[in-house]
């Protein structure tokens, strides 16, 4: 079983106070730490998983600089075999140029099965892995919760909406987008991260793919970006917490859920 | 005159108010620009879903075929985009949803058409269309713009906008063949599985205390479980509780898990991701406790508290003598 999976690093936003940068066009990441889209920890964790239980090989890709090698280097840590980075230098490349270009490279490598999270944490389009599924005319499914591979084919669960979800029988080679909780990701040491970096990860350049200007042309363009606007929201409470648990206390009596 | 499609979401013989909600943003967009509305069902036994939707669009176009009988998104894709060549739809809108998430990306691919998902808006001025969608997780909204193309390929938020009235139109319903044959299944549907079920049922709780994130470590969740027991309220959480395990599937609330109706929410470090305030918007009354002032979560709660809940739940414990 050869799994290829598609990471991406992202800024961390968490309880974070973002700005919008200079162009209006994203956020200010000046200050911000990077770490590993959260779907794709699962992602990982997922194939590395198949590959201890059936054999063969995980191969991680992902676009971007030298400091995204950084992801490289943990997926590596937790069990992958092979590293590629595409380098796409300056050319700016919008969903459907990232899964383009994540086609033209996957093509040639033998494979049975690729992962990619559903969505990334930055963006939230959810759109790469199965556009990636279409070039290459694979049968995908998405946001999937569970999966055993069964010889040619995989049985697999999907979220759907309302607490459901749907168990169907997937032909290989086949793409699948990964949603967070199918598993729990390893905990990968900073030694581990440390020791995986002798592995090696192969360096690819834009150049390297013969891809015309028309596939890397962007489809859709960001305008502006802004911060949400201020609504009247909340009504906040403030002071100590023994005044805030009393004003709690009151509303809760208020609305008929505590004598 | 140039047609709005709007691909109709349903499961198990019903129709997802997904589907009402975009007819509805669709139907508004139609009157401004006089375009057609066609709502575009795939599926095998849908008769009863074509009379609301005739009630709801100019055109009910309807593709029956045994293969539609379960969602799948390889059939799904090459029959719209068979009926986007014959209709030449200035736009087509889908759901952000679990059939959306599968269907949009692939359609463009097929189509070449521009492609945004989960858009909050449709905003058109001059005849060009932008969409308003949202980054990090909610934290920054932008606005999306479109290469000049034959079409384009939207997909809309659950919530985002009023569902339609019915009664607006009285459409036509057209049932259609496929003119060129489809691919071979390469997913084979198994069975719906309800992983929802279990000892409670927080859809019915009426003081429902949430926790999220900000719990920390799976061993607060104790302190959690006594504070909810004194308080007399149900236990419910965000999906990141769920996803590593420290509570069952059936407690979670939002889009993937059960929507709530509580008299009194109380949310302890829940950010408020979409998903989530999907599911409670039924609540009566939000209280958000949160350390994040910017949390989303305070754009939906009626009362907020910026503070760790963890300084909070002994404050209320010692109220209550508890």
């Amino acid at each position: 079983m050869d799994i290829i999976v598609c990471v991406k690093r992202v800024p961390f936003t968490q309880e974070v106070d973002l700005e919008i940068d200079a162009q209006k066009k994203d956020v200010d990441k000046e200050s911000l730490a990077f770490v590993m889209n959260d779907w794709d920890n699962y992602v990982i964790e997922e194939a590395v998983r198949i590959k201890e239980e059936l054999g063969g090989t995980v191969t991680a890709i992902t676009i971007g600089t030298e400091e995204d090698e950084e992801i490289l280097r943990r997926c590596l840590a937790i069990g992958a075999d092979k590293a590629i980075r595409l380098d796409a230098g300056t050319t700016e490349l919008d969903s459907f140029g990232i899964s383009k270009v994540l086609a033209q490279l996957i093509k040639g490598q033998p494979f049975d099965l690729i992962l990619t999270g559903v969505q990334a944490e930055d963006d939230n389009q959810g759109m790469v892995g199965i556009m990636l599924a279409e070039h290459l005319g694979l049968a995908h499914a998405a946001v999937v919760t569970g999966v055993e591979v069964k010889d040619k084919e995989a049985e697999i669960r999907c979220e759907l909406e309302d607490g459901l979800d749907e168990k169907s029988l997937l032909q290989l080679p086949a793409l699948l987008t990964i949603q967070t909780g199918i598993n729990e990701p390893r905990y990968v040491s900073i030694m581990g991260i440390k020791k995986a970096a002798k592995k090696g990860i192969v360096l690819m350049a834009l150049a390297d793919l013969n891809l015309t200007p028309e596939d890397l042309a962007p489809r859709t363009m960001i305008e502006e970006a802004f911060l949400p606007p201020e609504t009247e929201g909340a009504e906040m409470i403030s002071g100590e917490p023994a005044h805030i648990a009393e004003e709690i206390l009151r509303i809760l009596k208020e609305k008929g859920v505590r004598a | 005159m140039k047609t709005l499609f709007v691909v109709v979401e349903h499961r198990q013989g019903a129709i997802r108010d997904i589907t009402f909600e975009m007819l509805g943003k669709a139907g508004e967009i139609c009157k401004t620009h006089n375009l057609q509305l066609t709502a575009v069902v795939l599926g095998w036994e849908v008769e009863s879903l074509l009379n609301p939707l005739s009630e709801r669009a100019d055109t009910v176009v309807v593709l029956k075929r045994e293969e539609f009988k379960q969602f799948d998104a390889d059939l799904y894709k090459e029959a719209l985009a068979q009926l986007i060549v014959e209709y030449q739809p200035w736009a087509t809108l889908m759901g952000q949803t679990s059939w959306g998430l599968d269907l949009a990306p692939c359609l463009a691919v097929k189509t070449g058409f521009p492609l945004a998902t989960d858009c909050l808006d449709l905003i058109i001025e001059n005849e060009r269309l932008t969409a308003l969608r949202q980054r990090y997780g909610g934290k920054i909204f932008t606005k999306v713009s479109f290469k000049e193309s034959l079409g384009i390929l939207l997909t809309i938020r659950p919530g985002a906008f009023p569902a339609d009235k019915p009664g607006t139109y009285s459409g036509q319903i057209i049932q259609k063949e496929l003119a060129a044959p489809l691919p071979q299944l390469r997913k084979k549907f198994l069975e719906y599985l309800d992983s929802g079920a279990g000892e409670i049922d927080i859809a019915q709780a009426d003081f429902l205390i949430s926790v999220g994130r900000g719990v920390g470590e799976e061993e607060n969740l104790t302190e959690i479980k006594e504070f909810v027991q004194a308080m007399g309220g149900t236990l419910s959480c965000s999906r990141p509780i769920v996803d590593k395990k420290w509570l069952p599937k059936y407690h979670q609330v939002g889009t993937s898990g059960k929507s709530v109706k509580p008299k009194v929410y109380l949310a302890l470090g829940i950010s408020g991701a979409f998903q989530h305030v999907a599911g409670i918007s039924g609540a009566g009354t939000v209280i958000a406790v949160n350390r994040d002032p910017k949390a989303p979560i305070f754009r939906v709660a009626q009362y907020g508290v910026v503070a760790d809940m963890f300084k909070i739940i002994p404050a209320l414990r010692e109220k209550l003598g508890a």
